[in-house]
């Protein structure tokens, strides 16, 4: 496989903050891979994903190199990089039409012109399942649930056919069912496009049923990389053992016993 | 078998929506014994949530009955509801809108405290010390804001507030859901030690069946705002009845190459 990135000794520091929020993380995104990052609260998980989008604030300290041998040059955040985030309410526009936000992205950076791009945009909405596209084009965000409005979120990251799509705890704000529904979705749209896809969250278990590779962080640095069912077998880090420790199934002894 | 600790007898509770009226929850009836945890699972919007707010006293059924350590609950009032409202504590997802944003950690536990009386004056520092060393929380934290602390620390202030005053049952509303896994191990461990020491009870709501059958002695499922299966844990999801109760079921998410133990 070849490498779509190339992340060498990635340094973040944000601004005012007393220790940095990723410390020498080198890594490779390969192409065409599903690679999940995981680690817990300010392990610097998200910060790795807002750096590789190019979303980091202003006067945020960056040190460390991201080359991008899998594409023909920098990378264009909505063109070659789509993003979905934990909370699609605070990403959609709530003044605008789900149709024109999800055909944004056609318009600007295929040159569709206004009607091809809101076919596009309903053609989209079928491909992440909500039904009656025709009719969920015209709606606005409020008038769906989170789960839809994720899937919302996911055609208009996708709209630009982006060669890497992140996406950063897309489902800790859905119920399960809702949240393996979409897991499933983006699986699906990322192995029929070709895409690669980065998966940050803090679930190991969700991370384990699709992920060619995992990456666990803690405190801000790079603590293991491996396949995805090796690392969870033979953890090689405290870090991992403590997560696979900590998972929670239906196979988990229960911690109480008989009823009193 | 001794006599439930809460008895819920045909709740009912609509809401409007988009101009119609939704039924929140249609006929809902459970029991809760002393040192038992009940475990409500659903997905998002089958009316778990309503049922806590509707046992706890925040929202107003339109009908049904709830008896609470003997006494009619939703018709106690004045200082008879005062005195039974410290028996059943509650706990949210989001704590940070359950508190006095200007309060310190120890300032929330000493006002729970005192409010209910539960310890002399002269004990209350040595009972918040105790407390904050209950829930695993460093002693230094106890002067610090409650804004200006983490998220998994002020759920556990939280879950301290609540059995700061010894009460009969606690209900937890997707109280662990937003904690890292390493913390809600912890919280968990610790809610079961404090009901085998204490015989408190729980009524525990989440959408996460895997989290619920490991603290549950019993399980109820809702599902459009009526309980469509109840049982004891193990023998509910061994065998599950309904369709909503498979599907919880097959979404929890299973660790893939995990050797068997």
């Amino acid at each position: 496989m070849s490498a779509l990135a190339a992340i060498s000794n990635l340094a973040v520091a944000y601004r005012n903050a007393a220790l940095p929020a990723l410390s020498d993380v080198s890594l490779e995104i390969e192409a065409g891979e599903i690679l999940a990052v995981i680690g817990e609260s300010g392990s610097g998980k998200s910060t790795f994903a807002r750096a590789l989008i190019g979303l980091l604030p202003q006067r945020t300290a960056i040190s460390g190199r991201i080359d991008w041998p899998g594409l023909d040059g920098a990378p264009r955040a909505g063109r070659d990089i789509g993003c979905v985030f934990q909370d699609p309410g605070s990403s959609l526009n709530p003044v605008l039409r789900i149709g024109e936000q999800v055909g944004e992205g056609a318009r600007r950076h295929l040159g569709l012109g206004r009607r091809a791009a809101d076919a596009e945009a309903v053609r989209l909405i079928g491909r992440v399942r909500l039904p009656e596209p025709e009719r969920i084009a015209r709606a606005f965000p409020h008038q769906l649930s989170g789960g839809q409005r994720q899937r919302v979120a996911i055609a208009a990251a996708i709209a630009a056919r982006p060669r890497l799509l992140v996406a950063d705890e897309v489902t800790s704000a859905l119920d399960v069912v809702v949240q393996a529904a979409i897991v499933d979705l983006l699986v699906e749209l990322v192995r029929a496009d070709g895409m690669t896809l980065v998966f940050v969250t803090h679930d190991l278990a969700l991370a384990s049923g699709i992920a060619d590779r995992i990456a666990v962080m803690a405190a801000g640095r790079l603590v293991e990389l491996g396949p995805a069912a090796e690392l969870v077998a033979a953890p090689k880090t405290a870090a991992t053992a403590a997560l696979v420790a900590a998972h929670i199934d239906l196979a988990t002894p229960p911690l109480v016993g008989d009823a009193p | 078998m001794t006599a439930p600790l809460l008895i819920a007898r045909d709740l009912r509770r609509t809401f409007a929506s988009g101009g119609r009226r939704v039924a929140a929850l249609d006929g809902v009836s459970l029991e809760i014994a002393p040192g038992e945890t009940l475990g409500l699972v659903g997905a998002s919007g089958c009316g778990k949530s309503t049922l806590a707010r509707v046992l706890t006293r925040l929202v107003a059924p339109e009908a049904g009955s709830v008896h609470f350590m003997g006494a009619d609950w939703l018709k106690l009032s004045g200082s008879r509801l005062r005195a039974a409202r410290r028996h059943m504590q509650m706990v949210f997802q989001e704590p940070l809108a359950a508190f006095n944003p200007r309060a310190t950690v120890a300032g929330v536990l000493a006002d729970a405290l005192r409010i209910h009386a539960v310890v002399p004056k002269a004990e209350r520092g040595a009972e918040i010390a105790r407390l904050v060393d209950r829930v695993g929380l460093p002693a230094a934290l106890a002067g610090r804001s409650i804004r200006n602390i983490s998220g998994g620390q002020r759920q556990r202030v939280a879950i301290a507030r609540a059995i700061a005053v010894r009460p009969r049952l606690v209900i937890l509303d997707e109280a662990v859901s937003a904690l890292d896994v390493s913390v809600r191990g912890r919280i968990l461990d610790l809610l079961v030690d404090l009901q085998r020491e204490t015989g408190v009870s729980y009524l525990f709501v989440s959408h996460d069946l895997a989290v619920v059958r490991a603290v549950s002695h019993r399980i109820a499922v809702m599902d459009a705002g009526r309980i469509v299966e109840e049982g004891p844990a193990a023998e509910v999801i061994a065998a599950p009845s309904t369709a909503v109760l498979g599907r919880l079921i097959d979404a929890v998410p299973r660790l893939k190459g995990k050797p068997q133990a």
